[in-house]
């Protein structure tokens, strides 16, 4: 039934955090946010509150994975204007406002998620989006080389957002910062 | 005099899709339907490992990455001429079902009931009053007062914030809204109900495939599930449990409420059974194979043509010979290089050829596929009229239930030829999602009693021949017939073209400049204000258009329209 949850207000709650990888891995840097969770998965463990969430281009069959979440965190292309291979990042309001002004290609399915999820009151306590600018969209399964070369960077941010979280993952051995 | 209306893109719906009408005297007199995206994203199978290939396919689309995978391994399954163990028939036809289950309750609930619900009028309604009518329609314990009452305040708020959120862009106080208060509030009772009910019928694609949206245990030959009942990390009795619960809960809902609102909106809208015909020529291929090599199934397939059942041309096996020499794709209308006539889907071709928006030329990236030459309408409504034709009593069974609601609660009697319309499709939606549960419920059984027998085997390895070979994978996917098409050559992809099926409902016209069948289905429908052309989109959501099946950006700066202009 769609009631109010409560437990969200469970102190001993441990918080509960995704780390969500958008976009098209046909389609060249669309895909950015999927590769960058494969990087994450692959180059480090992480605590159980933590999870990495592949999100490809699906919308609805994601509200089970989101719902009552301390805090999401979305990677994905974001088309801003900006130099290829450019980070941005945007938090709170700006994030479902990015998705529905056209920065981001998911901008119709993400906003709605997070719509739902706010009407039916489990809304992400916080959303943070990392972005980087695409330079090419072409069918292609690999990564431009500009965006393939910011892969690592976008990881520690991503790592870096988790350990202001106190929910920093541990680098596998001989993996850390792939 | 007449007026040109533009609706682009049209909301609520996967992917990008662009209607044109032509309006005279209220009513619309031709219409064009054009997919904004283009579809060429097959171009990148070439060259690689055939078993790869429902790894990629399913990212074609968001919604639909189940189907591309299962088609995807039935067609390069077919080239090989294999034989597939019965338990990876019943685990996929497991998921499968599982899968429609989902996507029709979001088709109707968050897609499409907002053409026929006026959200701001629930908000007038008396939710005691609205309680007692729901209780009188069904044995659903979430109609009771006090959740109704909650659902209010909660959309009342949402108004009083002065923003719609997942209720913006529709087109509140239309005048062709005709729910009343408390029905319209039960609807978006249902509307937050069904939110939980398709995350446990994907709860079940989930335990199976390992994770979702991305199912991970497809394999050309089989399911990479490893079956021992009494260990952990594999399919296990206590997994199976879960989702023989997951399948009793979702089917109360689809049984007390899914089919009771479609009943509902069917019985106060009774006009819309006679409207948004179009193409009644139909196709639909079988589903949920029963043995190793798919000669027998769960559902029926075939051909009508022109409407009629009598004439009834079953399709039987994967690999029917009647299906594969039928199908062709014409690129007369589409961007893409033509001049060959309508190909065969094997020496298919799409290299683009943009020409900009042309009504007598070239207007879509959606090519125009065929059947005998005819285009044909795919979906819900061609699988149950197949069982209509076929007198497949399992599906008609559901049938019959549904027009006995909506007549009980409209006091207005469907035929059989009312099914043809907008309120069919949604119908015969219903009806098959209904008959999915029962599938479900059937397949874990199987599945159960398969395993006791001692057959655990899930996988038989692929062999590849030197030189060429090629096959087709069909699926009766949610949205209708899908079919992939692969040609292999010493191990290697060496063509390989997906006809999807909502390439056949919003085909343009083919070379013979035969309209398809969303652009059918328009004409004739009358138009209460073209500045908010709301008929129409009933009658294109009715298909559940999922344009998707490749890309996400292609023009970021496009908002909503709808253009008006004088001819």
């Amino acid at each position: 039934m769609t009631t109010t949850t409560t437990r969200m207000d469970d102190p001993d709650r441990a918080p509960r955090v995704v780390v969500l990888g958008v976009g098209n891995v046909l389609m060249s840097d669309e895909g950015v946010g999927v590769h960058c969770v494969s990087a994450l998965e692959a180059g480090y463990s992480f605590p159980p509150s933590v999870r990495c969430v592949d999100g490809g281009t699906s919308t609805q069959v994601l509200l089970d994975d989101l719902e009552d979440l301390d805090y999401l965190i979305i990677i994905d292309a974001v088309s801003a204007g900006a130099r290829p291979g450019s980070f941005v990042r945007l938090e709170g309001d700006e994030v479902p406002h990015a998705f529905t002004t056209k920065l981001s290609p998911h901008q119709i399915g993400i906003a709605d998620l997070l719509a739902t999820l706010s009407f039916i009151g489990r809304a992400p306590r916080r959303v943070v989006l990392l972005g980087v600018e695409p330079e090419r969209l072409a069918f292609d399964l690999e990564l431009s080389p500009v965006v393939a070369g910011g892969l690592p960077e976008l990881c520690a941010q991503v790592v870096a957002e988790l350990e202001r979280l106190g929910l920093a993952p541990t680098a596998r051995a001989g993996q850390a910062g792939a | 005099m007449g007026q040109r209306i533009t609706i682009d893109p049209i909301t609520r719906i996967e992917g990008h899709l662009r209607i044109e009408c032509e309006v005279d005297g209220g009513l619309v007199t031709s219409a064009w339907a054009s997919g904004t995206m283009w579809r060429g994203v097959e171009q990148i199978l070439l060259g690689r490992d055939p078993r790869d290939a429902w790894a990629i396919t399913q990212r074609f689309c968001g919604v639909c990455t189940t189907v591309h995978a299962i088609a995807s391994v039935r067609a390069v399954e077919n080239a090989l001429a294999m034989a597939v163990p019965r338990n990876a028939q019943y685990i996929r036809n497991l998921m499968i079902a599982a899968h429609a289950i989902h996507d029709e309750i979001v088709h109707f609930y968050h897609l499409s009931a907002l053409d026929w619900v006026d959200v701001t009028s629930a908000l007038k309604a008396d939710p005691e009053a609205a309680s007692r009518l729901g209780e009188s329609l069904s044995n659903w314990t979430g109609n009771g007062r006090n959740e109704l009452k909650a659902v209010k305040e909660r959309l009342a708020g949402l108004v009083e914030g002065g923003q719609l959120g997942i209720f913006t862009n529709g087109y509140w106080g239309h005048p062709a809204m005709k729910l009343a208060p408390e029905v319209n509030l039960l609807a978006v009772a249902h509307y937050l109900q069904a939110l939980d009910v398709q995350r446990t019928a994907n709860k079940i694609v989930s335990i199976l495939g390992s994770k979702t949206p991305h199912i991970q245990n497809v394999a050309v030959g089989g399911v990479s599930n490893p079956i021992a009942l009494d260990s952990q990390s594999v399919l296990t009795m206590e997994r199976l449990l879960a989702i023989k619960q997951a399948i009793d809960s979702v089917k109360t809902f689809v049984d007390e409420v899914y089919t009771v609102d479609v009943a509902a909106v069917a019985a106060f809208y009774p006009e819309w059974t006679a409207l948004g015909k179009g193409i009644t020529t139909y196709l639909a291929v079988p589903d949920f194979p029963l043995d190793e090599r798919g000669t027998s199934f769960e559902t029926v397939g075939g051909y009508i043509p022109a409407g009629d059942l009598a004439a009834y041309h079953p399709i039987v096996a994967f690999g029917d010979e009647y299906l594969r020499t039928n199908v062709a794709e014409s690129v007369k209308h589409s961007w893409y290089r033509g001049g060959k006539g309508a190909l065969h889907p094997h020496a298919g071709e799409t290299i683009a050829e943009y020409t900009d928006f042309q009504p007598a030329g070239k207007y879509s990236w959606v090519k125009a596929p065929t059947f005998a030459g005819k285009p044909a309408q795919v979906g819900p409504l061609a699988r149950v009229l197949m069982a209509a034709a076929a007198g497949h009593r399992p599906v008609l069974d559901h049938l019959d239930r549904l027009l006995g609601l909506i007549e009980a609660v409209g006091k207005v009697k469907v035929p059989l030829a009312g099914l043809h319309s907008t309120m069919g499709r949604h119908a015969a939606r219903a009806v098959m999602c209904a008959t999915n549960v029962d599938i479900l419920a059937r397949q874990w059984q199987l599945l159960v009693d398969n395993i006791a027998s001692g057959d655990h085997a899930t996988f038989e390895k692929p062999v590849f021949p030197r030189g060429e070979v090629s096959g087709f994978g069909f699926h009766e996917a949610p949205r209708g017939f899908l079919s992939h098409w692969v040609v292999i050559e010493n191990g290697v992809i060496k063509n390989y073209q997906a006809v999807v099926p909502t390439t056949w409902n919003a085909a343009p016209r083919n070379e013979q400049d035969e309209v398809g069948p969303y652009e059918a289905s328009l004409i004739g429908t009358p138009l209460a204000d073209p500045e908010r052309p709301l008929e129409v989109l009933r009658t294109i959501h009715s298909f559940d258009p999922c344009m998707a099946c490749a890309v996400h950006l292609v023009d970021t700066t496009r908002r909503e329209i709808v253009k008006v202009r004088a001819l």
